[in-house]
């Protein structure tokens, strides 16, 4: 079961790039917190959104489905988005669902 | 490799929905949690999950993603659609297929702006429970059998959930009615008691109110003894209904402007069994009417009638339905007989309190009248029943005060409360 909990998400806004770190709470109903927070970034003129991996070891199907939502909001919004810090594993993962079509890894 | 991965991932998010349905946790949440893990199961960009109404024949969106706010949130069905789903059962209908469909025809420009491209009826039981709704893959690629192999295991799954929470709904739904419906028998009961004893008064024209002052009486003492509510209202349906058997007393001996002679008291005397013969055979919500109306006449001291019963032989239910009995017979008036002043009749029931009634009713009883006369009960029933006047007697506060402190520390006759 998920335990839905408010996540603090860390995000840095430099010019029109926004960073958003997805942290360990993207594989929960929590990480719904994210895609709220980019749109937000959206909303406030962001072209660019950065998801920052760096602390995030998986990623399940949760996570691929908040991760969709941030990249159907961006493109609706004529944004660009980024992955970066992604673990090889990971990167595999987003390569076979089709996720690298729509995004930039870094 | 990639294809055991890809095994993983999907069949990992299986059986996470599989457990997220098996276990009981916030509806929304669940098809929240749902929708996500069908969705990133094979990378979907969008699609909701929508509930059927049988009732309002429509499809009500109960979690949606990447879904525009233009998108509608309830989309009727007809007859045509509903039966084209059940004919089609819990399998993906892609949306060239679906264009046949009359709901389709209407909402073609919302599903196609959203670049729906599946539509899952939910069919469980041959019962159609909702349809989930589903956009392109983010491969671009078009959905193929192994996709909709996986689709399909996961949205019974959700469909599972829908119907589970549709039967509580149901079974909550009918519990509110068994309620509802209990609440108006009880009723019902109720002013079927109240009217049988609007009639037994009717009969007497000089005790008239006689069995409803009997039955607020036996309710004032049975809340004093600390029962619960069911309880009271047991003993105030016993008080209204003890004298049900002078339906069957001539009206002239019940009526009769003197004392009534021994032929006419044997007469009259009848009255308690053939009351218990009337009331047993009726499914009372309280268990011991008949009983109190049948021993309301008989004595601690084993002098009343009809059974000459002793103290423990006698229904406690009885016992209350007795004194309260009797404090009215004391305070209203009589073809042959004036009401007894206050303080005389407060005299009486110490005096006889252990003999002929039970001590610890008789205290209860007058707890509950200095509790009045002190202004510590919210209503004032005995003034209601007694009059203003009476229940004013100079004195009679620190009478009851009084009697209560003789008789109250010590003997406890029927201290046991077996009804």
């Amino acid at each position: 079961m998920q335990n839905v909990e408010i996540a603090t998400i860390r995000a840095e806004p430099i010019g029109e790039t926004a960073t958003v770190y997805a942290g360990d709470y993207l594989n929960k109903l929590s990480g719904e917190t994210i895609e709220r927070e980019c749109r937000q970034k959206l909303i406030a003129g962001a072209k660019k959104l950065v998801v920052d991996f760096s602390e995030t070891e998986i990623v399940n199907s949760i996570g691929v489905s908040i991760l969709l939502g941030v990249i159907d909001a961006a493109q609706d919004a004529g944004a660009e988005v980024v992955f970066s810090e992604v673990k090889s594993e990971t990167q595999e993962l987003f390569e076979m669902l089709g996720l690298t079509n729509h995004v930039q890894l870094l | 490799m990639q294809n055991s991965q890809k095994l993983i991932h999907t069949f990992g998010a299986l059986a996470e929905l599989g457990s997220e349905v098996a276990q009981k946790q916030n509806f929304q949440e669940m098809m929240r949690t749902s929708l996500h893990l069908l969705l990133g199961s094979l990378a979907i960009m969008r699609g909701g999950i929508a509930r059927f109404s049988r009732f309002g024949h429509e499809l009500n969106m109960l979690v949606v993603r990447g879904f525009s706010e233009e998108f509608p949130l309830s989309l009727s069905l007809c007859y045509e659609d509903e039966r084209q789903f059940l004919v089609n059962g819990l399998y993906p209908i892609e949306v060239s297929q679906a264009k046949v469909l009359p709901f389709f025809q209407i909402y073609d420009q919302s599903f196609e702006k959203r670049r729906i491209e599946l539509l899952i009826p939910l069919v469980i039981r041959d019962e159609i429970v909702g349809v989930v709704m589903l956009g392109e893959k983010a491969n671009g690629e078009p959905y193929n059998n192994y996709d909709k192999d996986i689709i399909c295991a996961m949205a019974r799954h959700v469909g599972v959930a829908i119907a589970q929470r549709n039967l509580m709904a149901e079974l909550e739904r009918r519990a509110e009615e068994n309620r509802r419906l209990y609440d108006d028998l009880k009723t019902t009961y109720a002013d079927t008691v109240k009217a049988f004893a609007t009639a037994i008064d009717c009969k007497d024209k000089y005790t008239e109110g006689h069995s409803v002052r009997v039955g607020k009486y036996s309710e004032i003492i049975a809340e004093e003894l600390g029962w619960d509510e069911p309880e009271v209202e047991g003993a105030a349906v016993a008080g209204y209904l003890h004298d049900v058997g002078k339906l069957t007393v001539e009206r002239n001996i019940i009526n009769a402007p003197y004392r009534i002679n021994a032929k006419e008291s044997a007469e009259l005397s009848k009255h308690p069994s053939i009351g218990y013969e009337i009331l047993l055979p009726i499914h009372h919500p309280y268990a011991d009417v008949p009983l109190a109306a049948k021993y309301h006449h008989e004595r601690l001291d084993g002098r009343g009638y009809p059974d000459g019963l002793i103290d423990r032989e006698i229904p406690y239910i009885a016992k209350i339905v007795n004194l309260a009995d009797s404090f009215d017979a004391m305070t209203t008036d009589r073809p042959y007989k004036r009401r007894r002043p206050a303080t005389e009749v407060i005299d009486d029931l110490s005096r006889n309190a252990g003999r002929q009634f039970s001590t610890d009713l008789v205290s209860a009883f007058m707890r509950g009248m200095l509790k009045e006369l002190h202004g510590e009960s919210k209503n004032k029933r005995f003034r209601k029943l007694l009059g203003r006047d009476y229940m004013e007697t100079e004195g009679l506060a620190p009478l009851i005060a009084g009697a209560l402190n003789d008789i109250a520390p010590t003997t406890h006759l029927t201290a046991t409360h077996d009804h």
